[in-house]
C-alpha cells in the first residue's frame, strides 16, 4: 500500500470520503485513512448510473477480506458514471485511493453544499 | 461499563514489534494481520511457509488409569483406536447430539492425553468434563497456561522445524516431544490450512526465541484473518461459525468423526441423525458472480451462511451454507440474500481449494 497522503485539492467528509469538484462534476473516492482501517479491498459494489446520491448517506459498498464497509456520500448529486474497473481490479482501492481507486462521478445538486466540507489540513486534524 | 482486561499471549511483544493489527477475540488480544497484508500472509503459506500465534487456544490434560474410557464417553470418535503418540479430531455433544467444541486430541502415554480446545469453548469443557467424570479414576487439568502453541504451516514448514529439531519431526497426524532449539516441546503433525506442517506446544517462555528464529529463517508472521481464508477455502469447519450447540455432526458432514457404538454422550442422538437424515445439510459454495456472502446472510428458500469470504487463491467469492437437505447435492444453485441483493451461488464438492485443482 502507498504511504499515508491527504492531497491538498480534495475535500474531505468526516466519514473518510474525499470528492474533487471540477466544472459542476464531482469525483467521490474514500481516503487513505479509510482503505488502510478497511485493510485489502477485495470487491466494489457499484451503485447505477443515473442513480441520486444524497450527503451523508451511503451509494456503495466496499468489502475487504474481513467485512463490508457502507461507502458515504460527501455531497448531494446524480451518478454520471462508475470506475468499472474497479470490478476487476478492486485492489486500486488500497494502492491509488485518490486516482485509479476512484468510485463514481456526480453532477451536484447544490454546488454550495461543498462548502460545508473540511480541507485537508482540518481532516487530518480529526484522524 | 468497563472493558474486560483482554488476555495476550507471550508473543504479544513480538506482534507489536512485527507491526500487527491487534484485536480482541474471544477474551485474547490477538494478530489479525501483520503489515504486509493478509493475501501475501495467505499466499505464503500456500506457497512457501507461514507462522501462526495460536496461544489462545485452550489444552486439557486428562490422565489416570480410567483416562481412556473416561475420553470414550465424552469425546465422538473411538478414542481406543488413538495410539500413543497419534492424533485425532473429535466433537464434544450434549445429550442431544448439539456440538459444544470440536477438539484435536494427542495420546502422550497410554494413560495421558492432550486435548486443544477453541479457546470460547475452553471454560466450558473443563467444567463439562469434570462434571461427567463420576466414577471415572481420572485427573483433568486445566493446562491452558501451560503451554504457548504455535502453527508452522506451508510447503517448507516441515523443512524449516526441522533445521531446528533434534530428531525426525513427528509424521501427518503424529505427535511426539522433540528439542526444537534447545527446548522441549510437543510437535503434532497436525493445521489448520490445508497444508503440510506442524504445531508447536511450547512452554509459553520457550515461545518467542522459537518463534523469532523461524521468522529469522523466513517464515512470514500470519494473522487470524489469513488463518480463517486459509481453513475457509478446504472447508476445515470454525466453531461459533460452521458449528454450534444447534447443531449436531450428521448435519455439518463430521458423521466420520462419531463412532456411535462406543455409547459417548450424545451417541444416540447423533445415530437417529445418521439413520433418519437432517433436514439440513452444511455445505461448500462458490458465489457466481458479484458480491460475498457472509456468516449470518440467509439463503433464499431456506438455509444459512455460516462462513463467507473472498477466496485469495481461486479468486472467487466462497463459503459455507447449512442448506436443506433435498438442495444440497453438488452443482445445485441457490441465491443468497446479502444484504437485500441477491447473489448466485451453486454448491461445490469439497475442498474447495486443493494443490491439484490450483495446478
Amino acid at each position: 500500500m502507498a504511504d499515508a497522503s491527504y492531497p491538498d485539492d480534495l475535500l474531505y467528509h468526516p466519514d473518510h470520503d474525499w470528492a474533487r469538484i471540477q466544472d459542476g462534476v464531482a469525483t467521490f473516492g474514500i481516503t487513505w485513512f479509510a482503505q488502510d482501517a478497511l485493510g485489502e479491498v477485495v470487491f466494489f459494489d457499484p451503485p447505477e448510473v443515473g442513480s441520486s446520491v444524497t450527503a451523508g448517506e451511503s451509494y456503495a459498498e466496499v468489502e475487504s477480506v474481513k467485512a463490508v464497509s457502507d461507502v458515504i456520500a460527501p455531497l448531494t448529486g446524480e451518478i454520471v458514471e462508475v470506475n468499472t474497473t474497479l470490478a476487476d481490479a478492486p485492489e486500486a482501492i488500497n494502492d491509488d485511493p485518490y486516482g485509479a481507486g476512484w468510485m463514481v462521478r456526480v453532477t451536484l445538486s447544490d454546488p454550495a453544499q461543498a462548502d460545508g466540507l473540511m480541507d485537508s489540513e482540518t481532516y487530518v486534524g480529526t484522524l | 461499563m468497563t472493558t474486560p482486561t483482554l488476555k495476550r499471549t507471550p508473543l504479544f511483544a513480538a506482534h507489536v514489534a512485527a507491526d500487527a493489527k491487534l484485536v480482541p477475540f474471544t477474551g485474547w488480544e490477538m494478530p489479525v494481520q501483520y503489515a504486509t497484508g493478509i493475501r501475501r500472509e495467505h499466499d505464503a503459506v500456500r506457497d512457501r511457509v507461514g507462522v501462526f500465534d495460536v496461544s489462545h487456544m485452550g489444552e486439557i490434560e486428562v490422565c489416570g488409569p480410567d483416562a481412556e474410557p473416561f475420553l470414550q464417553h465424552v469425546y465422538s470418535n473411538d478414542v481406543e483406536r488413538l495410539a500413543v503418540g497419534g492424533a485425532q479430531y473429535a466433537l464434544i455433544c450434549n445429550e442431544d447430539g448439539g456440538m459444544l467444541d470440536d477438539v484435536f486430541t494427542y495420546r502422550l502415554a497410554p494413560e495421558r492425553y492432550l486435548t486443544v480446545t477453541n479457546a470460547a469453548n475452553h471454560d466450558r469443557d473443563v467444567a463439562w468434563l469434570r462434571s461427567h467424570a463420576g466414577g471415572f479414576d481420572v485427573e483433568i487439568v486445566d493446562a491452558a497456561d501451560r503451554y504457548a502453541m504455535l502453527a508452522v504451516q506451508g510447503p517448507r514448514a516441515r523443512e524449516l522445524v526441522q533445521a531446528i529439531a533434534d530428531k525426525p519431526l513427528p509424521e501427518r497426524m503424529q505427535a511426539d516431544t522433540r528439542i526444537i532449539l534447545g527446548r522441549e516441546a510437543l510437535v503434532c503433525g497436525t493445521g489448520y490450512t490445508g497444508e503440510d506442517g506442524v504445531e508447536l506446544l511450547l512452554d509459553p517462555d520457550d515461545a518467542p526465541a522459537v518463534w523469532d528464529e523461524l521468522l529469522r529463517r523466513g517464515a512470514t508472521p500470519c494473522g487470524l484473518a489469513a488463518r480463517d481464508t486459509l481453513r475457509l477455502e478446504v472447508n476445515y469447519h470454525l466453531y461459533g461459525n460452521d458449528l454450534s450447540a444447534d447443531r449436531n455432526p450428521i448435519e455439518a458432514g463430521l458423521g466420520w468423526a462419531c463412532a456411535e457404538r462406543t455409547g459417548f454422550i450424545g451417541s444416540r442422538a447423533i445415530a437417529a441423525a445418521r439413520a433418519d437424515g437432517t433436514a439440513q445439510k452444511l455445505v461448500a459454495f462458490k458465489i457466481d458472480g458479484p458480491g460475498i456472502a457472509r456468516q449470518g446472510n440467509l439463503v433464499v428458500g431456506g438455509g444459512e451462511v455460516t462462513s463467507g469470504t473472498m477466496s485469495p487463491s481461486l479468486g472467487v467469492a466462497i463459503g459455507m451454507a447449512y442448506l436443506p437437505s433435498e438442495r444440497a447435492a453438488v452443482g445445485e444453485t441457490f441465491e443468497i440474500d446479502v444484504r437485500g441483493k441477491r447473489r448466485s451461488a451453486v454448491v461445490a464438492s469439497r475442498p474447495l481449494y486443493s494443490k491439484e485443482s490450483d495446478g
